[in-house]
């Protein structure tokens, strides 16, 4: 039985197959609506979030299976003081895989390492979100029709966006990748990531304040959203929550064939008026997520496409 | 010169670095054993100018040799056996150490389901650095 609890449980070679997967589930939707047909996805989403757990459905019900769960920890067990390990144990019994969303860092891990199906870290704390990076990764490669030769500027909250840590985690196994990190000083990645993940892969890389000076140089801009809930302090928050905001203008100093994506929610870190730029690829982004899930789920269930 | 009396049979952990020695007495649990257990601190040492040295009667039970190698690994332990030196262990740092050190992220998972053990694993053996198992996060001594 496999978990998925980071982006590199995955080989590359893997990685790739799921992908290819994905990209034969966009091609040949109807195929796959009945796969896993009297299967159970549980949605164990310990913090609120719309998209991904909505994507999470969308995915399993598109296969022919059907969810359970619950969206908040108000709503589970955890508000009587059940541990992480306790909740999987029972869900196990009730379903035959789970995506959990936890605001407390290593809590998917707790439950892998006690559960009796498999589990699909959907976003823990500040650490990582495997799925989003698999969105991201198919995204890229819809896109640019490679992984490798790219130059990705990463913008806005680089210190608790676990969607970079991750996407940072699984972009340095390919080749000839350059990384130039936009944000301010108080938001730039964790020194882990910058030690042993980009230095250690030497992996090229520049830290940045202007978004403006990145913008000519990129080929993939990856916004992303000063998260409220990741701050302990108020006043931190509204001063850096508008540090970026990508517009028409910025948009003009980028390459024809740069696109720029975001994990979503947005607020005001994309102006709407990108939205209707043919680079604007966030919410094709969106659509994406539920085909690389679709994938995700089939191979942990270790479902086949019928012949 | 202070003399401390030889022992017979049991292990002296020598060459601690001077000022360590109460640090590992409580980490190895020492305090709760019934045996004799000597510590001398500020002792003359050609190589280290000052060094610690414990003394334990009894065998080998008593030491965690994982806790030892991560609170200093150039400790020498000497086991003695009819008043003589039988064995000298070699200490490395411990590819993983459980329950010795807590995570201080208090946006780990340990901080609040308290019953998870501390898991750390050693992720640069050069700069001696552990992460927690669970977020990551790097310990500073």
């Amino acid at each position: 039985m496999r978990h998925l609890l980071n982006p590199l449980d995955f080989s590359l070679e893997e990685t790739g197959q799921l992908l290819d997967l994905a990209k034969d589930i966009e091609d040949n939707l109807p195929e796959y609506s009945h796969v896993c047909n009297g299967k159970k996805l549980a949605t164990l989403f310990y913090e609120p979030s719309t998209r991904t757990r909505l994507s999470f459905e969308a995915a399993m019900l598109n296969l022919g299976g059907s969810v359970l769960g619950f969206s908040s920890a108000d709503s589970s067990s955890a508000s009587k003081g059940e541990s992480v390990a306790d909740t999987i144990r029972v869900i196990s019994c009730y379903a035959d895989i789970c995506a959990m969303r936890h605001p407390k860092e290593g809590a998917p891990l707790v439950a892998a390492n006690h559960s009796g199906i498999p589990v699909i870290n959907a976003g823990d704390g500040g650490h990582q979100h495997p799925t989003q990076t698999l969105t991201d990764l198919l995204s890229i490669r819809s896109l640019k029709g490679r992984l490798n030769d790219l130059t990705i500027g990463l913008c806005g909250d680089l210190k608790f966006g676990r969607t970079v840590h991750s996407l940072i985690n699984a972009l340095v196994r390919y080749q000839n990748i350059k990384f130039i990190l936009i944000s301010p000083p108080e938001l730039r990645v964790p020194e882990y990531i910058r030690e042993d993940v980009l230095r250690a892969n030497n992996i090229e890389f520049i830290e940045m304040d202007s978004l403006d000076d990145a913008m000519p140089d990129l080929d993939i801009l990856y916004m992303t959203r000063v998260q409220k809930e990741r701050f302990f302090n108020e006043e931190d928050y509204i001063r850096l929550k508008d540090c970026y905001i990508l517009d028409k203008k910025k948009m003009k100093l980028a390459k024809e064939d740069m696109y720029v994506l975001h994990p979503l929610p947005r607020v005001n870190e994309i102006s709407v008026e990108v939205d209707d730029d043919k680079r604007a690829a966030y919410f094709k982004q969106a659509q994406y997520g539920v085909y690389v899930r679709m994938a995700l789920i089939m191979t942990l269930l270790e479902v086949n496409k019928p012949c | 010169m202070l003399n401390i009396g030889g022992l017979k049979e049991g292990i002296v952990l020598d060459h601690i670095e001077a000022g360590k020695s109460l640090e590992i007495y409580y980490n190895l649990g020492l305090d709760k054993l019934d045996c004799q257990v000597a510590i001398i601190k500020n002792a003359k040492s050609n190589k280290m100018g000052k060094k610690d040295i414990i003394k334990i009667e009894g065998g080998m039970d008593h030491i965690n040799l994982e806790i030892l190698g991560y609170i200093d690994h150039n400790i020498t332990v000497n086991i003695i056996c009819d008043n003589k030196i039988v064995e000298k262990k070699a200490l490395s740092l411990p590819k993983k150490i459980t329950n010795i050190i807590q995570c201080k992220n208090p946006r780990c998972i340990t901080s609040i389901e308290q019953g998870l053990p501390h898991v750390f694993y050693l992720s640069d053996a050069e700069k001696e650095t552990y992460r927690c198992m669970y977020c990551e996060e790097k310990y500073s001594r």
